[in-house]
C-alpha cells in the first residue's frame, strides 16, 4: 500500500546523490542535498503511517528545520566563496587538502 | 677455635668505649672536612689528637684484654643494628683485632706526626689531615667488626681513603690516574669479597664470625668451603695487590709518601692477610684453598722482589718490596695456625720497618726537592745522618740481619713453609735472597756512593718532628720480632683468636733453611754492594738485560691488564654504545620514521575535492548497509 | 584527619595560586612555590610519624565512590612501600625548587650553543606551578589503592612533566619531549587495556586493589594481564630494552625536572612491579620472573657499559639509572625478603644519590654552558665544595659503604644470591663497572690540570649549598643509619610476599634454628 511512495522517495534519494557526485555547481550540489533530504522526509512521514504513530511526522519536521538552518548557513558559505574565487564550481573549491 | 658461648662476652669497661677508636678519627675527619679553611691553622693538630686518642683507647683495651683469662679475651661490643634481620655493626676485641688495631693506630700516630712536617708547604695540609683521620677510622672499623658486613664497610672505606689520598694532588692527571686505577682494580677484589660474603651468608645464614664460627665446618659440603675460601681470597689479593691484581699499588706511590708509608706499606695493603687469618675457619676446612693462598704468596713474594730489584724510583722499589713481603705473610696465612702468628707477627714488624723506610725515603725526597730516581742520589749518609741510620736499621730488619725484627718473623714463616711443602720452602728462601740484593741496592745507591745529585739540590736533615718518628720506628725494628716470636709469645696470645697448631714450634737459631737464608742474603748483598756500592752508577739507566726491562715494567702487568682487560673493554664500550644508538634507538626511531611515512603516503588521500569525498561517503554507507545486511541474515 | 587528600590539596592549590600571580612576580612565584612544597614537606613529617610500622597494612584509608556505575572509587591509602616513596617525593620537591631557581631564565644556560637554539626566556611562574601540580600526581600515584585512580594519575603525570622538557629543555627539548610522552603513553594505554579487562574478568564491580587480589585465578588470564602491566612498568621504570627515552628525555630537561623524573616518576614503575604485577598476578609473575630477572641484569650490565661511553654527563647519569633500574627490578622479582626490602629502599635511596648528582651536574653546566664531560677539567682546584659532593653523591652511586645505595645494592644482590645465584653474581659486576663510570667522569671533569674554560668557576653559592646540604646528609644517615627506613619497609614487604604467595628463602642455618627454638 505505501510501496510506492518508498519506491518514489528512493528514486528521488538516488537522483539527488547523483546530482551531489556529478554536478559541479555549488548552486545545483546544494539543492540536490535538499532533494535528498526531502527523500528522507518522505520515508519517514511514509513510515509513521505505516506504523501508525507519529514518530517518523516528528523526525520530519526536525529534518526540516535542520534543512532550513542549513539552507541558511550553506547559502551564506557559497555566496562568499563566489564573491572571493568568482567561480560556483565545488571542484575550484579545494585548498582544504592534505 | 673454642666455643665461648658460657662466657658473657659483651663488655664494659675500656673495651666497652672501644668504639671511640672509630668515633674519634671519624670525628677529626668530619670536623676537617665540614669545617673547611677555618680548620687549617689547627687542622693537623686536631688530626694527630684524634689519632693519638685512638691509640690510647687502643693500648687501653689492650692492657685491659690482657687482664682477663685468654677463654674470655674474645668481647663484643654492640653498637646497633644496621640491616635489621642481617647484620648489627659490632665490635670484637680480641688478640687479633687489638694487636692490629695497635699498629694501625700507633705507626697511624707516628705517620701523622711526621706528616706535619712533611706537608707543611702543602696549601691542603688540614685536607690531608682529614683523610688521613678517615683512613684510620675506616682501617679500625675493618679489623674490629665483628661481622663480615662491617668489614666490609671497613674495607671499602680504606679503599676509599686511599683513593682520595692517593690522588691527593689530583691536579697531576698521573695522580688521578693512579688513585682511580687503585680505586678500580680494588672494586675487582671487592666483587670476589662481595660474593664470597653472600655465598657465607646462604650458607651459614649469618654474617657475624661468632655466629659462623661457632657452627661445625662439616655442615657445608668442602666444595662450598673451597668456593668461600677463594672468593675471599680474591678479595684479600685486591687489598693486599697479590697476583694477579698487584699492578696498582706500583702507581699508587703517586701519593704523598706518609700515605704510602702508612696505607700502601704498614696498614691498608695487609688487610687481606687479616682477611685470610680471620676467615681461617673456611681455609682450614679447604686443602685446595689454602694450597691456593700459598702459591699466590710465593707468587707475589718472588715477582715483586723481582719488580724491586730493577726500579731506580725509590718509592716503587720499597713499593716492590711491599708487596713482596706481603706475599710471605700471605704465605704464612695459608699455612693453618701454624702459620699465622708469623704472618702477622712479620705484618706487625713490617708494618714497623717498611714504614720506617718509607718515611725516610720522605725525608731524603724532602731533602731532594722531591727527586725519587735513586741515580740522583749517593752519599747522603754524611748529611742526614738521623735518617740514613734510621733507613739502614729497617734494611737490616727486612733482609732479616740476625737477631733484628724481620729475621724471628721472616724465618718463622720460611721454616713453616719448608715443614709444609719443600718446593714452596726453598721459593720463599730464594726471595729472601732477592730481597737481600734489591734492598742493598737501594741502600748504597741513596746513601752511599758518589754524589750524584741533581745541581739545584742542598739535602738537609729533616725537622725533630719528621725525624722522632723513625727513631721510634727504628726501635721498633729492632727489638719487636724478637720479642713477639721467642717463646711463641705472639703466638699463645693470638690463640684465643686464631686457634693452636698442634704442636708449638721451637725457634731455632741454627737451621738448614736459615742458615740457607742467610747466605742467600748475604750474596744478594755482596752483588749489589759490586753493581752499586763499588762501582760507579750511571745516572742515566743502562738499557739492561731483557729481564731488567721485564722488572722494570712490572712483570708486564700492566700491559697485559691493557691487551686482555682494557682494550676488550673499549670496544666492548663502543659496540655497545653504538648498538644503544642506532640498535635500540634505531628501531624505535625506525619505527617512528615508519609510521610518520606511512602517514604522508595515506594522506594523499585527501584531496581537497568535496565531490570525492562524497563518493567515499556512498561507498561507505554502501559498505555499512551490505555489512549489516549480512549479518542480519546469518 | 584525611592526610593523603590534604597531601595532594595544598600543591594543587598552590600550583594555581602561582599561576594566578600577575605577570611579572616570577620571584615571589618562586617563592610561594618554595613555601607551599615545604608545607608539604613538613604535613609529610607529620603524617609519617602518625604512621604505625606494624599496624594495619594500609593507613590513612580513604575512599570515597567516584563513577557507582563502574565501581570506581577515590580510595587512597599507604603502605610502607608507598609512604617511604612519598616522603622521597616530599623532600625531593623543595630542593628541586630551590635548585630550578634559575632554571626557566633561559640565557646562561646554553653558552656555547648557536643562539637560535638557546631557548628562550620562559615563565618561571608556569614553571612552578607545572612543578606542584606534579608533586600532587606523585604523591597519588602512589597513594592510589584504586587502580582506576592509579591510572588516571599514572597518565596524568606524563602532562607536567611533557611541558617541563619540552618547554624549559635544551637543545633537543621537543624530539626528547615527544618521545617520552609517547612511550609512556604506548605503555600507559597497554595497561589500560589490563586494567579493563581485569575489571571485566574478575566481575566484582569494583577497581579497589585490595579487593582484587587472588580473584583472577585462570593462569593464561593471569599473563595476558600481567604482560599489559608489565609493559607499561617496564617501559616507565625503564627496563632494557624500553629505555631508550630515557638518557633523551633526563638529557634535555632542566636539571630540576630531570630529577623529578629520574628520582620519583620512574620509581612508579617499580613501585608497580611491585605493587600490581606480584599482588594481582602471583602465577604469572612466577611465569615470567625467568625473563624478568634476565631482562634486569642485562639492564644492570649493559646500562653500566653504555655509561662508560657516554661523553655528555646528563645522558652519563641517566644511563646509570638504567643500571640502578636493573638491581631494583632484580630485587623486586627475587622474590625474597632481603631483596624486595632492598629494591624498596633502593628507590628511594636512587632518588637522592641520582638526584644530587643530577642537580650537580646542573650547576656544572649552568657556570659553563656545555654538558660534555670533555669541556671541563680541574674543577677541583676552583671549586672543592662543588667537586667534593659531586664526588659524595658519585660515590652513592657506586654503592661504596656509607653512603645510601650500597646498603639497598647489598640488600638486593644477598636477597637475590639466596634464590639466584647465577645473576645476582653477573648483576654484582655492575658494582665494578660502576666504579669506573662514576671515577671515570669524576676525573674527567674535577681532576687533572684546570681548564681555561674552567678557570673562572665560582664554588658552591648559598643557595646551592642549601640544595645540597639536605641531600649529602640524607645520603650518609641514611648509609649508617638505614634501620628507621627499613623498619617501615618490612612489614609491607612480608605482607607483599603473602599475597604473592611465595615463602621467603631465608638461608639454612644452624644457628637461626637455635634462636628460633629460643624465642
Amino acid at each position: 500500500m505505501t510501496t510506492h511512495y518508498l519506491v518514489l522517495s528512493a528514486l528521488l534519494f538516488a537522483i539527488g546523490g547523483i546530482g551531489v557526485l556529478v554536478r559541479r555547481n555549488a548552486i545545483v550540489v546544494f539543492m540536490c542535498v535538499e532533494l535528498m533530504l526531502n527523500a528522507c522526509n518522505l520515508a519517514f512521514v511514509t513510515f509513521a503511517r505505516q506504523h501508525g504513530n507519529l514518530d517518523g511526522q516528528l523526525i520530519a519536521f526536525f529534518v526540516m528545520v535542520v534543512a532550513a538552518a542549513e539552507v541558511v548557513i550553506g547559502l551564506a558559505i557559497i555566496v562568499m566563496i563566489f564573491r572571493t574565487r568568482r567561480s560556483a564550481s565545488v571542484d575550484d573549491a579545494n585548498l582544504l587538502k592534505y | 677455635m673454642q666455643s665461648p658461648a658460657e662466657i658473657d662476652l659483651h663488655s664494659g669497661g675500656v673495651i666497652g668505649l672501644s668504639w671511640l677508636m672509630i668515633a674519634l678519627p671519624l670525628l677529626g675527619a668530619a670536623v676537617l672536612m665540614l669545617g673547611g679553611r677555618r680548620t687549617d691553622r689547627w687542622g693537623h693538630l686536631l688530626g694527630v689528637l684524634m689519632s693519638l686518642g685512638a691509640f690510647a683507647v687502643a693500648a687501653a683495651s689492650f692492657v685491659e684484654l690482657l687482664g682477663m683469662s685468654p677463654a674470655e679475651r674474645r668481647r663484643e661490643v654492640g653498637l646497633y643494628e644496621f640491616i635489621p634481620g642481617m647484620a648489627d655493626l659490632g665490635l670484637l676485641i680480641d688478640p687479633l683485632s687489638i694487636s692490629f688495631a695497635l699498629l694501625i693506630t700507633g705507626v697511624g700516630s707516628l705517620i701523622h706526626i711526621y706528616s706535619i712536617g712533611y706537608m707543611s708547604h702543602d696549601h691542603d695540609r688540614r685536607r690531608f689531615f682529614s683523610y688521613l683521620n678517615l683512613f684510620v677510622a675506616a682501617m679500625l672499623l675493618l679489623v674490629l667488626s665483628d661481622n663480615y658486613l662491617g668489614l666490609f664497610v671497613g674495607w671499602e672505606g680504606v679503599g676509599l681513603a686511599s683513593y682520595l689520598l692517593i690522588g691527593f694532588w689530583q691536579f697531576k692527571p698521573s695522580a688521578a690516574t693512579a688513585a682511580q686505577k687503585a680505586f678500580i682494580v680494588n672494586r675487582v677484589g671487592d666483587f670476589g669479597l662481595l660474593i664470597g660474603i653472600f655465598t657465607i651468608w646462604t650458607t651459614f645464614g649469618s654474617l657475624g664470625f661468632r655466629e659462623i664460627f661457632s657452627q661445625d665446618p662439616g655442615t657445608a659440603s668442602s666444595g662450598t668451603m673451597t668456593a668461600i675460601g677463594l672468593l675471599l681470597l680474591v678479595g684479600a689479593c685486591g687489598k693486599s695487590a697479590q697476583l694477579p691484581l698487584q699492578s696498582w699499588l706500583l702507581d699508587a706511590m703517586e701519593g704523598p709518601t706518609p700515605v704510602s708509608a702508612l696505607i700502601h706499606a704498614a696498614t691498608m695493603v695487609t688487610a687481606g692477610v687479616y682477611l685470610v687469618v680471620r676467615s681461617g675457619f673456611f681455609f682450614e676446612a679447604s686443602a685446595t684453598a689454602q694450597l691456593v693462598v700459598t702459591i699466590v704468596g710465593v707468587a707475589t713474594l718472588l715477582a715483586g722482589a723481582i719488580i724491586g730489584c730493577a726500579k731506580d724510583d725509590i718509592k716503587k722499589g720499597l713499593a716492590g718490596s711491599t708487596m713482596s713481603q706481603i706475599g710471605y705473610m700471605m704465605l704464612g696465612a695459608g699455612l693453618g695456625p701454624a702459620g699465622y702468628a708469623f704472618a702477622i707477627g712479620h705484618l706487625i714488624t713490617h708494618g714497623f720497618f717498611k714504614a720506617n723506610m718509607f718515611l725516610g725515603a720522605g725525608s731524603v725526597m724532602h731533602a731532594m726537592n722531591d727527586e725519587v730516581d735513586m741515580r740522583r742520589y749517593g752519599g747522603l749518609f754524611s748529611v742526614m745522618k738521623i735518617t740514613a741510620v734510621t733507613f739502614v736499621i729497617g734494611y737490616l730488619a727486612i733482609i732479616g740481619f740476625p737477631l733484628l725484627s724481620g729475621y724471628f718473623t721472616k724465618d718463622g714463616i720460611i721454616e713453616t713453609a719448608m715443614h709444609h711443602n719443600q718446593i714452596l720452602g726453598w721459593l720463599a728462601v730464594a726471595g729472601a735472597g732477592l730481597t737481600g740484593f734489591y734492598m742493598s741496592r737501594m741502600v748504597f745507591m741513596t746513601f752511599f756512593g758518589k754524589k750524584r745529585w741533581a745541581d739545584d739540590a742542598h739535602p738537609h736533615e729533616s725537622p725533630a718532628v719528621m725525624t722522632w718518628p723513625l727513631i721510634i720506628l727504628a726501635i721498633g725494628s729492632i727489638g719487636l720480632g724478637a720479642f713477639l716470636v721467642l717463646g711463641n709469645r705472639f703466638m699463645t696470645f693470638l690463640a684465643p683468636a686464631v686457634g693452636l697448631p698442634q704442636e708449638l714450634p721451637e725457634f731455632h737459631f741454627v737451621s738448614t733453611p736459615g742458615l740457607a737464608t742467610l747466605a742467600l742474603v748475604a750474596v744478594g748483598a755482596a752483588f749489589a754492594w759490586f753493581r752499586y756500592g763499588a762501582a760507579e752508577v750511571p745516572v742515566l739507566a743502562p738499557r739492561g738485560s731483557f729481564l731488567t726491562a721485564f722488572a722494570r715494567r712490572d712483570l708486564y702487568g700492566d700491559a697485559l691488564n691493557e691487551a686482555l682487560l682494557m682494550r676488550p673493554g673499549q670496544w666492548l664500550t663502543r659496540i655497545a654504545v653504538f648498538f644503544d644508538n642506532r640498535g635500540v634507538d634505531g628501531l624505535v626511531n625506525g619505527l617512528a620514521a615508519g609510521i610518520g611515512g606511512t602517514s604522508g603516503r595515506l594522506r594523499r588521500v585527501q584531496t581537497g575535492y568535496v565531490r570525492s569525498y562524497a563518493l567515499s561517503i556512498l561507498f561507505g554507507a554502501a559498505a555499512v548497509v551490505g555489512a549489516l545486511l549480512y549479518v542480519g541474515n546469518m | 584527619m584525611p592526610w593523603l587528600s590534604i597531601l595532594m590539596a595544598v600543591p594543587v592549590l598552590g600550583a594555581v595560586g602561582v599561576a594566578l600571580l600577575p605577570k611579572g612576580s616570577d620571584k615571589l612565584a618562586k617563592q610561594v612555590a618554595l613555601l607551599v612544597s615545604l608545607v608539604v614537606l613538613a604535613l609529610t613529617i607529620a603524617m609519617a610519624v602518625q604512621f604505625s610500622p606494624n599496624g594495619n597494612r594500609f593507613q590513612f584509608e580513604e575512599k570515597y565512590s567516584w563513577i557507582p556505575s563502574f565501581g570506581v572509587h577515590y580510595g587512597v591509602a599507604v603502605d610502607g612501600i608507598a609512604l617511604v616513596l612519598i616522603a622521597l617525593s616530599a623532600v625531593l620537591v623543595p630542593i628541586v625548587v630551590l635548585a630550578s631557581w634559575h632554571d626557566a631564565e633561559g640565557a646562561t644556560r646554553a653558552l656555547d650553543l648557536k643562539s637560535e637554539l638557546i631557548p628562550p626566556k620562559r615563565s618561571a611562574k608556569t614553571y612552578f606551578a607545572l612543578l606542584l601540580v606534579l608533586e600532587a600526581m606523585m604523591i597519588g600515584v602512589f597513594a592510589a589503592t584504586d587502580i582506576f585512580l592509579f591510572y588516571v594519575f599514572f597518565e596524568a603525570m606524563l602532562i607536567p612533566m611533557y611541558f617541563m622538557i619540552g618547554s624549559y629543555g635544551g637543545v633537543q627539548r621537543s624530539y626528547a619531549a615527544v618521545k617520552f610522552l609517547l612511550y609512556s603513553l604506548f605503555g600507559g594505554l597497554l595497561m589500560l587495556v589490563a586494567v579493563i579487562a581485569l575489571y571485566v574478568v574478575a566481575e566484582k564491580n569494583t577497581f579497589m586493589y585490595p579487593e582484587l587480589i587472588g580473584v583472577i585465578q585462570d593462569p593464561t588470564t593471569q599473563k595476558w594481564l600481567f604482560a599489559g602491566f608489565f609493559i607499561a612498568f617496564a617501559v616507565k621504570a625503564p627496563l632494557w630494552p624500553f629505555h631508550t627515552w630515557l638518557p633523551d628525555a633526563a638529557a634535555q630537561a632542566p636539571a630540576g625536572a630531570a630529577v623529578l623524573l629520574v628520582g620519583v616518576l620512574d620509581k612508579v614503575g617499580t613501585y608497580g612491579m611491585l605493587r600490581f604485577c606480584l599482588e594481582l598476578f602471583p602465577d604469572a609473575s612466577k611465569f615470567f620472573t625467568p625473563l624478568v630477572i634476565v631482562l634486569s641484569v642485562i639492564g644492570i650490565i649493559y646500562g653500566a657499559i653504555v655509561a662508560i661511553g657516554q661523553t655528555d654527563m646528563k645522558r652519563l647519569i641517566a644511563y646509570t639509572s638504567i643500571s640502578h633500574f636493573g638491581f631494583i627490578a632484580l630485587g623486586v622479582f627475587a622474590m625474597t625478603q632481603n631483596a624486595q626490602a632492598g629494591a624498596t629502599l633502593y628507590m628511594v635511596n636512587h632518588g637522592f644519590s641520582t638526584g644530587a648528582l643530577f642537580l650537580l651536574a646542573g650547576f656544572l653546566i649552568h657556570r659553563r654552558g656545555s654538558s660534555q664531560i670533555a669541556d671541563y677539567g680541574g674543577v677541583q682546584k676552583v671549586a672543592p665544595l662543588l667537586a667534593g659532593s659531586f664526588l659524595i653523591a658519585g660515590l652513592s652511586g657506586l654503592a661504596l659503604p656509607g653512603l645510601s645505595s650500597f646498603v639497598s645494592e647489598f640488600m638486593v644482590l644477598i636477597g637475590t644470591y639466596e634464590r639466584y645465584a647465577i645473576p645476582a653474581i653477573i648483576g654484582a659486576l655492575g658494582v665494578i663497572l660502576a666504579a669506573i663510570y662514576i671515577l671515570w667522569m669524576y676525573k674527567r671533569t674535577m681532576n687533572g690540570p684546570t681548564a681555561e674554560s674552567v678557570k673562572g668557576f665560582t664554588d658552591l653559592d648559598g643557595r646551592e649549598k642549601w640544595v645540597v646540604a639536605p641531600l649529602i646528609a640524607v645520603i650518609i644517615a641514611l648509609g649508617f643509619f638505614p634501620k628507621p627506613v627499613l623498619d617501615v619497609i618490612n612489614p609491607a614487604v612480608d605482607k607483599t610476599l603473602d599475597s604473592a604467595q611465595v615463602l621467603d628463602k631465608k638461608p639454612v642455618s644452624t644457628v637461626a634454628e637455635k634462636k628460633g627454638a629460643g624465642q
